[in-house]
């Protein structure tokens, strides 16, 4: 399978602060990559790295093989890489169109059915159509900023904590949408449900200290209990 | 009663006035997070330029064109090559926009000279109407229309079109934005290139209202933008129009009632906003 995103050696330095020293990892085309860690481990710096918006200082960020580390965000963004952040950045006085609306780059049937088809996964979001993005609830939230990422026809999906904060009936919800997704595009998901990571994930990165420690089969990380405790803090 | 009508017109077509100034201050910083004091200096250039060009052609149309092309075309310079280097720091903001204030005021000095012009009021915009004994003059009225004009194609161009969605989103999150692939260094100039022009048209407008315009004109009625945009909610484009006019009618009616305390009342105004709504009366909290 043929590597879409590939990071190597990435060092990141936020302020005085150097939080990425020595991230690497390849993204195979049509896979879900999942990266761990602990709180503060640099996964959502890593994700932010790649799009731009935290640059990196040294390293490099190849995709499909063209370097992307000193571009501009929007350039990166216009590569085809979507991005749902940590706190999903739903724009609050804007209505879920307007939200969908913003994010459009090409108004053609491709794009509609992209539209319709996420609709269907989310119907809230049809109901909530001309509501405030402020005034949804997490969960839509989480719904509308998946929705946003995915309405163009992007190649690579970066997902940073889905399920946080959100209720588990709810948590069920939004992994099944990235499984849906899955079958459609490459995605780089930011867990720490490792419920969630596990059922989805292909593949797995371990970030710790700012440093990509370890990196499997997602089969690899359910049957070693040894490695979940020492990286995950979990059994 | 006249004297009421005409206190009310004379206050709405100087907060129109205001509005056209501080709209495109609470925008930029809004969008941009950038603290303009160069913007009145834009007013002011607006008014040279365009009652030269009035004076040049005759054509008081021609004048309102020309204050708004060099408004725009100041508008673009200043963002390039003044404000971007400084994005993201106050206080350089502030003294780099200040300094360029200075520079802009003595400019007009120095191309039209230190005394202040006389600017007439068009033939057909000039006199008054008679409506039962309530004299209205024309011009005021002619402000109020085009400020209401600016400000409906302004909502529009903010409510219904892309590059206004792309502006609302702007003042909310300027990251995701650019996350969405959009260049928003490019929006900031759109947005910088209508607030000057704005800015410009209202010094333009002024000449004819005041009879007069002066190098200093630009901070004098700069100062008033700030207290607007303070009291509308920093980056509230519909809270600068309502304070715009608040201020505009505060001001006409104590000039007339009370006018020992016609300067103080706006800072009062200001004062008392500032207890009770600390974001203002539209700007959003936090």
């Amino acid at each position: 399978m043929s590597t879409l995103l590939k990071l190597d050696q990435i060092q990141t330095f936020i302020g005085q602060y150097h939080i990425l020293q020595g991230v690497s990892f390849e993204v195979p085309k049509g896979e879900v990559t999942v990266l761990l860690g602990r709180n503060g481990a640099g996964k959502t710096t890593t994700l932010r790295t790649i799009m731009g918006l935290n640059p990196a200082a040294k390293g490099s960020v190849l995709l499909k093989g063209e370097e992307i580390k000193s571009l501009p965000t929007y350039t990166i963004a216009n590569k085809g890489i979507g991005y749902v952040p940590e706190d999903q950045g739903i724009f609050a006085d804007l209505t879920v169109e307007e939200n969908i609306k913003v994010a459009v780059k090409k108004e053609n049937d491709e794009t509609r059915q992209r539209l319709d088809w996420i609709l269907n996964l989310f119907p809230d979001l049809k109901k909530f159509w001309n509501k405030p993005g402020g005034l949804l609830s997490g969960g839509q939230k989480q719904m509308l900023s998946i929705a946003r990422a995915y309405v163009n026809d992007n190649e690579l999906l970066l997902i940073d904590e889905p399920s946080k904060g959100l209720a588990p009936i709810v948590v069920e919800k939004v992994m099944e949408s990235i499984l849906q997704m899955k079958e459609k595009t490459t995605i780089i998901l930011v867990e720490q449900n490792f419920m969630m990571a596990s059922t989805i994930g292909d593949s797995f990165y371990i970030i710790d200290d700012g440093r990509t420690v370890s990196n499997g089969s997602m089969n690899i990380l359910r049957e070693d209990e040894e490695m979940r405790r020492k990286y995950l803090g979990i059994a | 009663m006249d004297v009421l009508i005409n206190l009310s017109l004379n206050g709405l077509a100087t907060g129109m006035l205001i509005f056209l100034l501080a709209a495109g201050l609470t925008l930029i910083f809004g969008l941009m997070d950038v603290l303009n004091f160069a913007h009145g200096g834009l007013f002011a250039w607006g008014a040279y330029s365009g009652i030269w060009v009035y004076t040049s052609t005759g054509s008081f149309f021609a004048g309102i064109i020309g204050a708004i092309l060099t408004g725009m075309i100041l508008g673009i310079v200043t963002e390039r090559w003044i404000i971007k280097p400084v994005y993201g720091n106050h206080v350089q903001q502030i003294l780099i926009t200040l300094g360029l204030m200075l520079v802009l005021s003595e400019m007009l000095k120095v191309v039209w000279g230190p005394n202040q012009i006389s600017a007439k009021t068009p033939d057909y915009l000039s006199g008054s109407w008679e409506f039962g004994g309530i004299i209205i003059i024309k011009y005021r009225v002619f402000i109020i229309a085009v400020g209401f004009a600016v400000f409906l194609a302004v909502q529009y161009l903010l409510k219904k079109t892309k590059i206004g969605l792309v502006v609302r989103a702007g003042v909310m999150n300027k990251e995701m934005v650019q996350s969405l692939g959009i260049n928003i260094q490019k929006v900031f100039m759109f947005v910088f290139m209508v607030g000057a022009g704005m800015a410009s048209l209202g010094g333009m407008l002024l000449g004819p209202y005041s009879g007069v315009i002066y190098a200093d004109m630009g901070m004098e009625f700069a100062i008033l933008a700030f207290i607007v945009v303070v009291i509308g909610g920093m980056g509230s484009f519909t809270g600068s129009v309502m304070a715009a006019v608040l201020v505009g009618l505060s001001g006409s009616f104590m000039a007339y009632y009370v006018p020992d305390l016609a300067l103080a009342a706006n800072m009062l105004l200001m004062a008392v906003v500032l207890i009770f709504r600390p974001h203002g009366l539209f700007g959003a909290k936090g």
